[in-house]
Order: structure tokens, then sequence, then C-alpha cells
């Protein structure tokens, strides 16, 4: 697949960024408004598809030279390793911690340990999204030749 | 009874965890040492320790003590790994550890560490170690089956060790299958027993026995039981199992095949006696096929010409005998302490003390048979004769393991021998069961096993040892073997004539220990029980003197009468049987199978639906579980119709449209309608969630687009699309009525405290949120493994897919 659309390059260009952020918002808004690790993971894998069907997949595959399957492993194992810090204190398995903290900048932040586990979740979702869709187009493309 | 605490708690644990941690210690000891050392050297110290450490509680157990300890592992589930040491468990701990060292020591030259893979031998071993150990020590029932079926594992590891010949590989897998189904059976039995007395403890099980002899599943618990004991103590008619075991390196042979692992059958049979003791049907089943099995043994030991499956025919037969004397024993539970139980107790003392000599004796003439297989290369009698003046250390142990097998004295096996003798003759006169009548025939059978018992005995001793030696017949010079392979048979050979003539201290401390922990109803210094070699003009002397006549006869005649043995058709023999079943059933479940795994994705989505519909549908009608309540649903409005006159219109467009690419906008459009249904009824994590989705899944699809066939329309026949257009519909009206009926339903506490209080509780505003990292975090950690593992499947798969296309390319 070699897409050569001016117009759909151009704007990916610019959502990509718009969706990133996104997702970031999404992400960190999670534990009090709508959002969280899954749909945060889930719109940054549709941000990295859409940058795929835009350019080509060994342009993107340069930017982000990372392994999205080693990605969505390190999302569960620190999904599991957060259940077992509650653990050490003696509570069940993957008890969550809360606690309001005045930091310097944002003022009254609360710091939860879901936090930790929803970052697994969102890593896992993501991982998993980007393997699936490059495993299936790249044997595409090489089933096609 | 004494419960000990502390440090020796512990001690008992450990005595099973060592072998199992030093198993994994033994690759890095390989790669440390290996040429220069041979490894066996190391691996001596773990049953040497074992065997020193259960020295110490001789004392304890022979006042009557025993010991417990508790490990907690699954507290919940009441599964924990409790072990209880008494003078039974005392005598097979010290039989394994003692047996362990002199195997080892054996095996260290019998193995060449140039030639033999000595790392997967040793840690073969040592897990059969720790999981005999652990076998005879569990008193969770549960604990022992594990243990229980990690001995056969092992065992069919071991027999397996020469694996480039088919026939080891066809024996590991003949032993592995029969005991292995008889290990399944006992678990469905362990758990029938544990249905009726509701405990996991064997000790509060024997408690409840009035209990379990009434309930109706009494008869069903001792076959499966029996079934386990049977064939894991090689059985008639499971015993075809043990000859092919005998692929298996010797040291194996002498160490799991004689001394330890096929006693573990008659360790649970004499484990269970309190429970089940007393029944007719017990009675029957364990002496009965006990003495049939030492029939059929002996008889068939007679015709061999190899020397190990002569030996291995012998230890059936032996098994066959202490399993006898344990159904006789079994009597006493009947009689109870009385004059009468007293009588009977004394075949489950013989019982114990047989299976104690056995060990001695056929371990030495396991070793013996060994070194002239490692000295001359052969086993078969035909071939050999002679070697009495160049091996006479071998010919000397061969004599007294041998004599002593025969039941003759000065040698162990003889006192036992007589206990039997007296055993059998004791039954006739029990009166119950139909005794009265059929009680003759156990003299009778014994009788005449013995006198075959004593033939092969002498065969084994004679045609190897005396006769002429044939040079030409072996490929190699023969002398004796290396002082350091004939020390472990010498030693046990020097026991078994210790034990004739000091058997009373060997009956003090291990022998009465091991009596009482099988009646309980006998207190240790209660027992009086003498063994004494001179008893007499009695019954049992006189039927001895009758074997040794006869026996000497058959023997002097042997070549005129055993070719009529080998007569028998080998079409009717059980190897036979079972070799032509196993073809059969393999052939059979091939078909079957054939039949529903067709590869077609379409067959599994049919077998899959109609299953989900039968189960749900099927739980629905048969529970009343139908039910609509519309009382408090919310008011329909006018978006909501639009919506589903939307969603149906694109649901039957996807059916009805004859262009793939319609087919998936048709799809989208109802993803993102559904998702409208969220945004009206304020989801918004669900209504999010949902769009992104159904985004990624457009993709994907266009993705696989291009892998797909042409759209086609009306293929297959008619029967084809009604029974799609069945499942289908009813697919759809099942998850329509569940979701409708569940509505209607309030089974359950409602959870949604949790909901109101989600802020204080998991410090979150939005409680989709705090329900999927917090409450049900166990949930989202479960899905995203799944996930995980999905999307490595996909990977895997389409990679696969890549691979095999480039195979074919290149061809």
């Amino acid at each position: 697949m070699k897409p050569n659309d001016v117009i759909l390059q151009s704007v990916t260009k610019v959502t990509v960024i718009i969706i990133f952020t996104f997702s970031v918002y999404l992400f960190l808004n999670g534990h009090h408004h709508p959002g969280g690790g899954f749909i945060g993971g889930l719109s940054t894998a549709a941000a990295i598809v859409l940058l795929f069907l835009a350019f080509d997949i060994e342009k993107v595959r340069e930017n982000f030279q990372i392994d999205f399957k080693k990605l969505a492993a390190l999302g569960v194992l620190i999904a599991i390793g957060t259940g077992f810090t509650g653990m050490l204190a003696g509570d069940p398995f993957l008890t969550q911690y809360f606690n309001d903290k005045n930091l310097p900048i944002f003022g009254k932040t609360e710091l939860a340990t879901a936090l930790i586990f929803d970052t697994g979740v969102a890593l896992a979702v993501i991982g998993t999204a980007v393997s699936i869709i490059l495993s299936i187009s790249e044997g595409d493309s090489l089933w096609k030749r | 009874m004494k419960l000990l605490g502390g440090c020796r708690l512990n001690s008992l644990h450990m005595l099973i965890f060592i072998p199992f941690v030093f198993a994994m210690a033994i690759p890095l000891l390989y790669k440390l040492f290996h040429p220069k050392i041979h490894l066996g050297w190391f691996v001596l110290l773990i049953p040497l320790v074992i065997f020193l450490d259960l020295l110490r509680y001789i004392p304890l157990v022979a006042n009557g003590d025993h010991l417990t300890t508790s490990l907690a592992w699954l507290p919940s589930m009441e599964m924990n790994l409790d072990f209880y040491l008494d003078g039974l468990a005392l005598l097979f701990g010290l039989l394994i550890s003692g047996m362990g060292v002199l195997v080892i020591i054996y095996s260290i030259f019998y193995l060449s560490k140039h030639r033999e893979e000595l790392h997967k031998f040793y840690m073969y071993l040592m897990m059969f170690m720790g999981a005999m150990l652990g076998l005879v020590l569990s008193d969770n029932i549960f604990i022992l089956y594990g243990f229980w079926e990690l001995t056969s594992i092992s065992s069919f590891l071991l027999i397996a060790f020469w694996y480039e010949r088919k026939s080891s590989r066809d024996g590991a897998m003949k032993s592995l299958l029969i005991t292995v189904f008889g290990g399944l059976c006992m678990f469905a039995g362990m758990i029938m027993l544990t249905l009726i007395t509701d405990t996991y403890s064997i000790r509060e099980m024997i408690l409840n026995v009035e209990f379990v002899q009434a309930h109706k599943l009494f008869i069903p618990v001792i076959i499966c039981i029996l079934l386990g004991a049977f064939t894991k103590s090689a059985q008639f008619p499971f015993s075809i199992w043990l000859p092919g075991a005998m692929e298996a390196p010797t040291p194996v042979s002498a160490y799991l095949h004689s001394a330890t692992m096929v006693k573990a059958g008659i360790y649970l049979v004499a484990r269970f006696t309190p429970v089940f003791g007393g029944s007719s049907v017990w009675f029957w089943l364990v002496s009965g096929i006990g003495i049939i099995t030492l029939l059929y043994g002996s008889i068939t030991a007679v015709r061999q010409t190899d020397l190990k499956a002569l030996l291995a025919y012998s230890t059936i037969s032996q098994l066959g005998l202490i399993m006898s004397l344990l159904g006789i024993g079994s009597l006493t539970f009947y009689f109870g302490p009385s004059e009468h139980g007293v009588t009977y107790s004394m075949a489950i003392f013989a019982a114990i003390f047989h299976l104690f000599n056995h060990s001695m004796f056929k371990g030495s003439l396991f070793m013996v048979v060994g070194i002239i297989d490692h000295e001359t290369g052969t086993r078969d009698i035909r071939r050999l004769g002679g070697l009495m003046q160049l091996m006479p250390v071998s010919f000397t142990v061969a004599l007294i393991g041998g004599f002593s097998m025969a039941g003759l004295p000065p040698f162990n096996g003889f006192l036992s021998k007589e206990m039997f003798f007296k055993a059998v003759n004791d039954v006739r006169v029990a009166e119950i069961f139909h005794l009265e009548t059929l009680g003759m025939l156990f003299p009778l059978l014994a009788w005449i096993a013995s006198i075959f018992t004593f033939v092969y005995s002498m065969i084994l001793v004679f045609k190897t040892f005396s006769g002429k030696y044939r040079q030409e017949k072996l490929n190699r010079d023969v002398h004796e073997a290396p002082f350091g392979m004939f020390i472990p048979s010498v030693i046990l050979a020097f026991f078994v004539v210790v034990i004739f003539f000091f058997p009373n201290v060997f009956s003090k401390y291990l022998l009465k220990p091991a009596f009482v922990a099988i009646l309980p109803m006998f207190t240790i210094d209660k027992v009086d029980i003498k063994i004494s070699a001179w008893h007499g003009w009695n019954t049992e002397l006189l039927m001895t003197i009758g074997v040794v006549i006869m026996g000497s006869l058959l023997f002097i005649t042997v070549k005129r009468w055993v070719p009529l043995l080998k007569q028998y058709p080998q079409w009717l023999t059980l190897n036979n049987l079972f070799e032509k079943s196993l073809e059969k059933v393999e052939r059979y479940s091939l078909t079957i199978t054939n039949r529903y795994m067709t590869g077609s994705i379409r067959h599994y989505f049919i077998y899959i639906f109609s299953f989900f519909v039968i189960v749900l549908a099927g739980s629905l009608l048969l529970l009343h579980g139908i039910q609509f309540d519309v009382s408090e649903d919310n008011v329909i409005c006018i978006y909501d119709m639009g919506l589903v006159l939307g969603v149906m219109i694109a649901a039957l467009t996807v059916l009805f449209t004859s262009n793939r690419m319609t087919a998936i906008v048709a799809l989208s459009v109802v993803g993102y309608l559904v998702t409208m249904f969220f945004v009206i009824f304020r989801a918004p994590d669900l209504a999010l969630t949902q769009m992104v989705v159904e985004t990624v899944t457009t993709v994907l699809f266009l993705l696989c687009f291009y892998h797909l066939p042409k759209l086609q329309k009306n293929i297959g026949r008619i029967k084809f699309k009604l029974t799609n257009l069945i499942v289908s519909v009813a697919t759809g009206l099942t998850i329509t009525i569940l979701a409708l009926s569940s509505n209607s339903h309030k089974l359950f506490e409602p959870i949604s405290y949790f909901f109101e209080n989600a802020y204080e509780l998991a410090g979150a505003k939005n409680i989709v949120n705090a329900i999927l990292v917090d409450f049900r975090g166990f949930d989202t950690m479960l899905e995203i493994s799944v996930l995980c593992i999905a999307g490595l499947g996909v990977y895997t798969l389409a990679r696969f897919r890549m691979k095999g296309s480039d195979h074919n390319e290149a061809e």
C-alpha cells in the first residue's frame, strides 16, 4: 500500500497531534471524568493507525522504533506488578491507595496508585491494538509481493 | 499420641522438599564437574541424609507415638501440606531412602559417566524419591494423589531413559497409560470418599468408619480406590506394564519396580484397611486378586528366558502375595480385637514383614542380574551358564537372594513365607463371607504358587551360575564386577541373612509400629509378636517341605514341561489385548475427531452458537427465568425509535448487500448508532470507548479486505442456508430474551453501594473508572492479559502464514 494522498497526509499531520493530546487528557482525566487507561490507550492506538493509513508503514516504523508486542507485555506486567504493592503492606492483592497532596504547581492534587495500574492498561491496549494491525498489514504487503 | 512442635516440625517437610530442590541443582553440578566426577557421588548425599534423619524417629515411633506437621498451602480450600509419620510411613520412608542409597552407589558403577545423560537420570530419580516420600507421608488425601501421579510420571521418564530404543518408549508409554488410568480412577474414588466423610484427612476418615461402610457409595469407592492400588502394584490383570518397565536401566528396576514404587499400591491398601476392612467386598477383592496375581506371576515367570523378565513376573507374584495377606488381615476389622481378630491380624504383620523382606532379596537379585548383564552383555538364560567360578561373589548373592525368594531357611524369606502359609490356613476357619466352602482355595492356590516360585528361583540361580560355561555364546571375557558394583547387593544379602537370625529386633523397631499403624485397635505395648524360625511340626512346615520336594522334581524335569506353557497362544495374552484395544481406541477417536474438526470456521461457529443457545436457552426454560417486567422501564421517545430503526436498516443491509465494502460500512453504521444510545443514556465512557473501538475495527476490516475472496451470494444448498438461519435466529432470540429477562429479575443484593460511595472508597468521581481500576481491578488485569495474548496470537498467525507462503514459493 503506497498511498499518495496529499490532502489526507496534510490533515493527518495536524489531527494526529490533536488526537495524541486528547488521548493524554482522556488518560489523566479518567479518575474523575470520562476517560481512563482503556480509552486513552485505544485513542492513541487509533492515532497511530491513522498514521499508518495516511503514510507508508515503513515511514511510520522508522519514527516509532518501538516493539509494540513488548509494549503490550510491559503493560500487563505493570498492571500485575501494582497488584503486589498492596500485598507488601499486608493488604489483599490489587488493593489501590489514594491520597491528596499539595504539589508545587498543580496545587491540591489527588495521587492514586490506580493511575499506575491504568498506565499498564493503556500500554497493553496500545501495544496489542497496534501490533495486531501491524502484523496483519505487514503480512498483507508480503502477501501481495 | 503426641504432637511435637518447633524445629522438628519443619524437618519432615524438609525431607520431602530436599530431593526436589536438589534436583534443580543437578544441572549446575553437571556443568561444573561433569567429566571429572561421576554425578552419582553428589546425589548419594541426599538419600543418605534422609535415611539418617529418619533413623532419629525410630525410638519415637517404636513407642507408639507419631509425628504430625502441617504447612498451610491453600488454607481456604483446606488443602494443606499435612504430613504424618507413623510406623507404616517410617518403614516405607526408610525403605525408600535406604534402597535409594544402595541403588545410587550401584548406579555410579552401572551407568557410564561418558556415555549416559546422567544429569537427566539423577533429576528424574530425585523427583521420584521426593514424590515417593511425599506419598507415604501425606495425610491429606489429595496431596497424596498429587505425589502418586508424580511417581507415575517420574517412572515414565526413567523407563524411557534410553529413549532411542523403541521398546523403552513402548514400555514407558504402557506403564504411564495403565498407572495413570488407575490413578484417575483412584482420584474419583477419593472425591467420593471426601464427599462421604467430609474431610480430606486420612486419619479423620478412619474415625468415621461406620459412616463410610453404611454409605451407598461404599462399593464404588472401594472399586475406584482399588483400581488405583492394583494398577500401581501391577496386580492381575494390570500387571502387563511391569515386564515392559524392565526396559529401564537396572538401578531403576531395582529401585522403582521392585522395592518402592510398585509397593505404593500396597501402601495405599494398608493405609485404607482401617476404613474399608471388615467388609466382604474389600476382603474378596484384595485377597482374591492378590492370590490370582500370585499364581499368575509365578507360573508366567517360569517360562521367561530373560532374567529381568523373570524377576519382573516374580515381583508381580510377590506383590500379589503381600496383597492377599492384607486382604486376609482385613478380617481383623470384622472380628475386632477378639481371639479371632488377633489370629487374622497376624496376616497384616506377615504382609509388612514380607514387604520388608521382598525389598531386600529382590533388590539384591536385580543388582546381580544387572551385574551379569553388565559383564556378559546378555540376560538370556539360554546363553548363560557356569558363571559360578568366574563370578563367585555374584553367585553367593544370587544364591542368598534366590533361596530367600523360594522361602528356604536360613534366609528371611522363609520366615515370612511360613507366616503366609499360616495366614492362608487360618482363612478356612473364618466361617464368614462363604469362606467355609471357598476358603479351601487359599491354601491350595498359595501352595501351587509357592512351588512355581521355588522353581523359578532355582532357574534364576542354577541356570545362570551352574552348568557349562559357554564362551562361544558370549562376545567377551567374563570376570567379576568392580568392587563398588557388588557392594550394595552384598549389603542387601547380608541383611537377608541377619533378619533370619534376629527377626525380633527388626520387628520391635520397624514392623510392630507399622502393624499398629494399620490396626489402630491394638496398642504397641499389648502386641506380643515373636517371630521364630522353628515352630514345631505344623501344617506350614509340612507345606514348605512339600514345596521343596515338588519344586525340585519340577525343576529337574523343567525342560519337559516348560514347552507346554509356551504353547499358550500369543493372541490370547493380556498384552495382545492391551495393544489391540489401544490401536482400536486410537483409530476410533481419530475418526470421531475428524468428523467434527473439519477445519471450516463456519462449522466451528455453528458448534459454538448451538452450544451457547442450548445451554443458555435451556437453563432459562428449565429455571423459569423468562420474565418481562416493563414497569420500571424508561419512557421510549422518538430519538430511540429513530435510532433503533437505523440500526435495523444497517443490519439488514449487511445481510443483503452483494458488495463487501458496503457490508463493512453498514456494520460500522450499526456500531456508531449504538454509540448514540450510550450518549442518550448518558454513559460518556462507554460512548467514547465504543466509538474508538469502532474506528479501529473498521480499519482492521479494511486491511483484511484484500485477503477475502469476492463476496459470493447464493452459495451452498438450501440445507446449509437453513442451518445458518436456524442457528442465527436462535442465537439472536436467546440474547434478546436474556437481556430483557435479566432486567426483570432481582436475584442478588444490589452492589450500587460501591458506586454511590466511589469517591470515599476509591477516591474517584468517575465510577466507571473506579470499577475498572479498583473495585473490579482483577477483571481488568485478566482482560488485558487476554488482550495481550490474543494480540500475540494474531501476530503468530500472520507470521506463520507468511512463512507458509514463502515455503510454497521456494517449492
